[in-house]
């Protein structure tokens, strides 16, 4: 166990970047090569502090590790404690952001050419606010970093998105924030019936039943939008085509997974005996997102937008997973939502390769890739794979495990999700041959170029991550296992004694 | 009648003091003439700040003056350095505006000290003879400067709209308070709160005695449905008029409003507590749906003023010292963001001429980046985004709200807000996400430069400490439920 305040460290350092860059004056040409240095320096080095988190995580205990306290508000009995800490679940979520804002500093290295010091900022500010949220174990520091992402996100959509961008921000920012501060309210109640916002307090607390319903559906609420789960869903389609890449891998790779990240860390085991009672809702509205879908996904013209709907439907996998409540299940989820990170992050940044080149998304005006650009072919091959779950893929393992969790509770969830992975496949391989194979039968298309030696080298770690986790998955599983069965113990208990008093 | 002697005195002092410094000041003016506004204006600045160290010196215990028609205690200092330092910001940002509009003369200063006496008697006032006098003195000095460009046709109809209405509204108070003491026997707070604490249902009288002050109240913080002045006067007042009409009034007058139902009435709760929840739904969706259509920036922060006064009053129908807390520290943050706000709106200058229009502040991050900076932080902060200070000001308030079983309240109050970001996104839009129109004229005064920062880093930076306002907060609501 270290002694320094690593976790602060990891959460704070990309502020400090954000100073440096903010200071930087002078020629313009100058100040956003400045901010691209300072800025990949930064997530570097944030990076890095991220991975000794790991090296030094205790995998055998449940307990939260790296724990920071310090008194925050203390008067008039409303206590707030900064109160950081991180367990096997919230470690890779950590990790996930660290990696994946290097990958979106260098991804934006060229294509982002307008304000570049406000982007990077804005990134940064963004990695503070992530990372910050999946150590927090207060909910109202919780609450603050959740709310605090909307805003450099609608920052980023808005000024670097494409052309109807206002439209696409302005519902992902009120579309989140009317879900969340419904959980506001909750989370205020949950402080009036423990007597503190902190989380481990909270997680012991036996909440009465009927209270736990109302408390179970405000976090439901803000975490269902964030997820997104269907019906809810309709901002991110919007979000993703208008973002810039790099802000569409942030949103696919780490905003989706802070929904299911709430589901897993507070509504479960907060929340037992409600989320055993609304289990059948969750699985009904999976399910319809998981087909759904898929099928809205096969009918896109847009790419993005495809891969958008693509994210529905893996989240969709990842919600039922994670309220099946078997430990099979919900370390699938947790293995899914990871792979999701890393693959849809990947495709995006897939697209983002062809938009940078040809300027649209339009699936029609591409075609016969594979002739002018063999190795980005390779790539987008590799990734689509994943996404639909090949073995020897990441994506296989989350939604192996969790089809296996989910048998054991509902074969009929199981047998509809299976169809999906069936829906996936063709939807994936159906872009991949209109966009890839096939001749060249445009005229602009003749000259495009194939990835650049910066473009390799963020796919790179990308394709690596994605095969180890598909290949060895206990390195990854190993210290999300422990904290995953305590919660899967944790909550059957509570839904056993529930059951033992009707009784 | 025993002859007064200095003790008795002693809680009126600052507003004694405030009230000589203001005909001082006037004797300065008369005798120096127009040119000596510049110097008027400093010294009133200099007086405010003085009267403030005078009543902080004052201390936070409990004192009554004047047979008991005149209270001070911890509430009272709350609100009055709130009313204090809102006034002190608004004579600032006055100087320069009213020069470069040719209306500078020393009365401005002069009327808004005299407003100033009047909101501070207001918050301590005990007595419903004391409330009226200290409501009057405060409005009479408003209409006047509400028409103070009076060369405007814009400006003297606010000032006489402002007039008609706040007239209307006095009456209303005026016949409420004789509903009152007709039937409580008596206009001292203390004595009516011994008459409704008493055995026995509540007289109808009181109620609507209750009523139609409330009514005279709610006209002067602007809750719906007695709002209808508030957009024509905020867009036709000058602009710096607009700034302290949206900040010193409301503090007074919503202090007036809690101490008025908690101290006399707390065992009517169930009484007002009603009005209060109407008042504050009404205010709360007014508030965020009528300022979705605003293209002028004044009548959108006229609307969002609206609905902050509905935030506020969730505080004041939970009627618990933990509301009163939240309804201290939502106007202190909320005094924050206007100042700011209306800083910057005193910035949008092109050509010499004023802007108000929100479009004119099309691509603001591209021409200057600080002055939009500082106008996203505060718009953020009123859509109670965190970590702006805004989101502690509601957390406060929803806090109490559920505390006090209000969910319903707590709900809209959540919905509205949400449907409120709507619009302070709106500006950010604009000023981000746009095209810029055209710079505004540089540089940016040395005192508006000033307020913005300030402001801009109490705002920003409010969660890093938030104790010291929360603590006296909560001392000062504490104050207001001691028997």
């Amino acid at each position: 166990m270290s002694h320094w305040p690593l976790l602060s460290l990891v959460t704070f350092l990309p502020l400090v970047g954000a100073g440096f860059i903010m200071t930087s004056r002078g020629d313009a040409e100058i100040v956003a090569r400045n901010a691209r240095n300072i800025a990949l320096s930064t997530s570097v080095i944030v990076f890095l502090l991220s991975i000794v988190l790991w090296v030094d995580f205790d995998p055998s205990t449940a307990a939260f590790q790296f724990v920071e306290k310090a008194r925050w508000i203390k008067i008039g009995g409303f206590e707030i404690n900064y109160h950081m800490g991180i367990d096997g679940i919230s470690l890779f979520f950590v990790l996930l952001s660290t990696l994946l804002t290097v990958l979106c500093v260098v991804a934006s290295w060229v294509s982002i050419h307008t304000q570049v010091k406000e982007y990077m900022i804005s990134f940064l500010i963004l990695e503070t606010l992530m990372v910050g949220l999946f150590c927090a174990l207060d909910l109202i520091v919780f609450y603050v970093f959740f709310e605090g992402v909307l805003i450099p996100m609608f920052l980023i959509i808005g000024i670097w998105g494409h052309s109807n961008r206002v439209y696409a921000a302005f519902k992902f920012f009120l579309y989140t924030f009317l879900g969340s501060v419904l959980m506001l309210l909750a989370i205020i109640a949950v402080y009036l019936q423990t007597g503190s916002t902190d989380v481990e307090l909270a997680l012991n607390h036996a909440f009465p039943f009927a209270l736990q319903k109302w408390l179970f559906l405000a976090f439901m609420a803000s975490f269902a939008v964030k997820v997104p789960m269907w019906p809810v869903h309709t901002w991110l389609p919007d979000a993703h085509v208008e973002a810039p890449t790099a802000g569409s891998v942030i949103l696919a790779g780490v905003l989706l997974k802070m929904g299911g990240y709430g589901f897993l860390r507070f509504s479960l085991p907060m929340f037992p005996l409600a989320s055993h009672y609304f289990t059948p809702l969750i699985f009904t509205l999976s399910a319809v997102a998981v087909i759904y879908t898929s099928l809205v996904a096969l009918a896109q013209t847009n790419m993005k937008k495809l891969i958008a709907y693509s994210s529905v439907a893996h989240m969709g996998f990842v919600t039922m997973g994670l309220f099946a409540v078997t430990s099979e299940a919900v370390q699938g989820a947790m293995i899914q939502m990871l792979s999701h990170g890393l693959v849809s992050g990947a495709l995006f940044l897939c697209l983002g390769v062809l938009y940078d080149r040809m300027h649209t998304y339009d699936i029609v005006r591409y075609g016969g890739l594979v002739e002018r650009m063999p190795a980005y072919a390779f790539v987008f091959m590799a990734f689509t794979l994943a996404s639909i779950g090949l073995p020897g893929t990441s994506g296989f393992v989350g939604e192996f495990l969790i089809l296996l969790g989910t048998f054991r509770v509902s074969t009929l969830e199981c047998f509809l999700a299976a169809t999906a992975m069936f829906l996936g496949a063709a939807y994936m391989l159906y872009l991949y041959r209109r966009v890839v194979f096939g001749t060249i039968t445009r005229d602009d298309l003749r000259n495009i170029l194939d990835l650049s030696p910066r473009e390799k080298a963020v796919f790179v770690p990308l394709l690596v991550l994605v095969v180890w986790m598909g290949i060895y998955p206990s390195s990854f599983l190993g210290p999300i296992r422990a904290s995953v069965d305590h919660l899967v113990q944790q909550v059957g208990a509570a839904q056993a004694g529930q059951r033992a008093s009707a009784e | 009648m025993p002859v007064a002697t200095a003790p008795d005195f002693l809680p009126a002092l600052p507003e004694i003091a405030l009230a000589i410094a203001a005909m001082v000041l006037l004797l300065i003016g008369v005798f120096r003439g127009e040119t000596s506004t510049r110097l008027v204006s400093w010294l009133a600045v200099l007086v405010l700040i003085g009267i403030l160290v005078l009543a902080a010196r004052l201390g936070i215990d409990r004192r009554i003056g004047f047979y008991g028609m005149f209270v001070t205690d911890a509430f009272a200092l709350f609100m009055k350095a709130l009313v204090l330092i809102g006034s002190a910001v608004s004579i600032m940002m006055a100087m320069r505006f009213n020069e470069d509009q040719g209306i500078a003369r020393f009365e401005f200063p002069v009327l808004i000290l005299l407003a100033t006496t009047g909101m501070m008697v207001m918050v301590s006032a005990n007595d419903l003879i004391t409330l009226y006098l200290g409501l009057e003195l405060q409005s009479l000095a408003l209409y006047v400067v509400a028409s103070f460009d009076r060369d405007s046709v814009r400006s003297s109809e606010a000032g006489l709209k402002y007039f008609v209405l706040g007239a209307l509204s006095s009456g209303m108070l005026l016949y409420g308070a004789s509903m009152i003491y007709g039937f409580a026997g008596t206009t001292s707070f203390a004595a009516i709160a011994q008459v409704v604490g008493g055995a026995g249902p509540p007289s109808p009288g009181l109620i609507i005695g209750i009523v139609f002050v409330t009514v005279g109240i709610a006209f002067k913080v602007s809750a719906v449905p007695f709002h209808m002045w508030v957009p024509d006067v905020y867009e036709g007042a000058p602009t710096p008029v607009t700034a302290f009409f949206a900040v010193a009034p409301k503090m007074a007058a919503i202090a007036l409003f809690m101490r008025f139902l908690i101290e006399p009435f707390g065992a009517m709760l169930a009484q007002w507590q009603q009005i209060i929840v109407f008042l504050s739904v009404a205010s709360m969706v007014l508030g965020s749906v009528a300022a979705i259509a605003q293209t002028s920036i004044k009548r959108l922060m006229a609307y969002s003023s609206i609905g902050h006064i509905g935030y506020a009053l969730i505080g004041l129908a939970a009627a618990t010292p933990a509301g009163i807390r939240g309804v201290l520290v939502y106007m202190a943050i909320y005094l924050f963001m206007n100042v700011g706000t209306f800083a910057v709106i005193l910035c949008m200058r092109q050509k010499g001429k004023m802007l108000e229009g929100i479009n004119d502040l099309a691509g603001l991050s591209r021409t200057q980046p600080g002055l939009a900076l500082a106008l996203a932080i505060f718009m953020f902060a009123m859509a109670g985004v965190p970590p702006a200070a805004g989101f502690f000001s509601k957390l406060y308030i929803f806090l109490a709200a559920i505390d006090a079983h209000l969910n319903g309240l707590a709900i809209s109050g959540v919905v509205t807000s949400a449907i409120g970001a709507f619009y302070y996104l709106r500006v950010v839009k604009v000023m981000y996400f746009d095209e810029p129109a055209g710079a505004f004229d540089r540089p940016i005064t040395v005192e508006l430069k000033a307020v913005l920062l300030v402001t801009a880093v109490v705002t920003m930076f409010f969660f890093l400490l938030p104790d010291p306002v929360v603590g006296s907060a909560e001392a000062a609501a504490a104050s207001l439920f001691v028997k």
